[in-house]
């Protein structure tokens, strides 16, 4: 590298030209000998990859493809990565060895028949071209898509991928297949033995008849103990229920939760 | 003809993506694929000749009514839709070597970009505009990926084929290695 940066200080101001973005101003820094300190002025494209930058080197620099000039190139991608700052980034690197392997094998004698020696360069131009024809793509998919991007179709915004939701629409028939379905796969229920209390309705009825004839109305609360048992408390409620509708009694309550009142039906009598 | 024209310019009207021709001749089931054809010429004349706001176009398989592009900015400025974000140099790379070389894996993809593309692949998926489309016999039978119907929709193309031959670029690419 620093026999690079010397080569490169020798040939005097380097100036990439590129259209757009950000121009940086660098002072190179002396490596080896030092010479005059040179200012390098390069604009910064921003690079899809290693091999961008490599093919728009070679563009800039005018050579040609096929017979890329290694060294040179190699010398000008590792000033490229160093000005760019792009030293962490791994991929630029692997092409920067690869660069100076082909370098290498470059300078390695040849030996027997001319036939079999294939130019270590072969591979990468491969990749170059096949980068260079990927890009002619993007290019076209860059002009498509910007036609296709000016002009709106109705509800752009909703292409998330979710469909609308139909309403749902089900059948007793099938409510019940689910309902059968999910009660097969739950294991067998667990038995509990419920000893029944059996209700006293008759009993409520008869207590209910009693303190009506007396009071003419009562109170939820009056006729239900608060320590009643929820036997005690469902026989009352059915009874009350029972007596409202033969008539004997009516039952008001003026707000939710509020006590039921109680009083006696007097239209009943009177019929 | 007239009924015919109108049912297709509603059900255009009515379907947020391209309506495919088959789905038009289902809806109309007394008329013949011709006439569907030409009725969907006289919907698209009617646009560009009585001078409309809005233009038929044939995209990703289908047929889609969309805004003319001299209205998109004014659309824009007063915020009643908005341009889809344009996708950057890199995501447009990987989508190119989709395209050409489907189904393929996230290794020969980075072969030929010579990058990493994980997390590109990740959000073009996001985006819908690849999908997994199988997995390739190989070690660890890596996801292959190929580009959606989405992709066509949104490069305003109506099918692959309408982009270039692989021949027909400035530069030939090698052919697709065959599969083992």
């Amino acid at each position: 590298m620093g026999a690079v940066m010397t080569e490169e200080q020798a040939r005097g101001p380097q100036v990439g030209v590129h259209a757009e973005s950000v121009t940086i101003v660098m002072e190179a820094v002396p490596v080896v000998a030092p010479v005059q300190p040179v200012s390098f002025l390069v604009d910064l494209p921003a690079y899809a990859g290693p091999l961008d930058l490599l093919l728009s080197l070679i563009r800039d620099e005018k050579v040609d493809i096929y017979d890329i000039p290694i060294a040179h190139i190699a010398r000008q991608f590792l000033l490229r990565v160093r000005v760019l700052q792009l030293n962490d980034a791994a991929e630029y690197l692997e092409l920067a060895a690869r660069l100076l392997r082909i370098k290498a094998q470059m300078l390695l004698p040849r030996h027997g028949e001319m036939e079999k020696w294939e130019d270590p360069r072969a591979e990468l131009v491969r990749r170059l071209l096949e980068y260079q024809q990927m890009r002619e793509v993007v290019d076209i998919l860059e002009r498509r898509g910007d036609e296709r991007r000016s002009r709106f179709a109705r509800a752009w915004l909703q292409e998330s991928g979710e469909s609308v939701a139909a309403p749902l629409s089900l059948s007793l028939g099938e409510l019940l297949t689910a309902v059968d379905r999910i009660l097969r796969v739950t294991r067998e229920p667990t038995v509990h033995t419920i000893v029944a209390r059996t209700l006293d309705v008759a009993g409520a009825i008869a207590m209910v008849r009693s303190v009506i004839a007396e009071r003419r109305n009562a109170r939820w609360g009056e006729l239900v103990a608060r320590d009643a048992e929820p036997w005690q408390i469902l026989s009352m409620l059915l009874a009350l229920l029972e007596l409202a509708k033969l008539g004997e009694l009516r039952l008001a309550q003026p707000r939710p939760f509020a006590s039921v009142e109680i009083e006696h039906d007097s239209s009943g009598e009177a019929a | 003809m007239i009924h015919l024209v109108k049912l297709l310019e509603a059900a255009l009207f009515a379907s947020p993506r391209p309506v495919p021709v088959e789905e038009l001749t289902a809806l109309a089931s007394e008329a013949s694929p011709a006439e569907i054809a030409s009725a969907l010429d006289a919907l698209r004349v009617h646009y560009d000749v009585d001078g409309h706001g809005v233009e038929l176009a044939e995209i990703g398989g289908g047929w889609q009514i969309l805004t003319r592009a001299e209205y998109t900015e004014a659309i824009e400025r007063a915020q009643l839709a908005a341009r889809p974000q344009r996708l950057s140099a890199a995501a447009l790379e990987t989508l190119a070597i989709i395209a050409y070389r489907q189904p393929i894996g996230r290794m020969e993809v980075e072969e030929i970009r010579g990058v990493a593309v994980g997390s590109i692949l990740k959000s073009l998926q996001e985006r819908a505009l690849i999908d997994v489309v199988g997995r390739a016999e190989g070690l660890g039978r890596p996801l292959l990926y190929g580009t959606t119907p989405l992709f066509l929709e949104q490069f305003a193309l109506r099918h692959l084929e309408e982009l270039p031959r692989a021949d027909e670029l400035a530069i030939a690419l090698r052919p697709a290695p065959q599969p083992l």
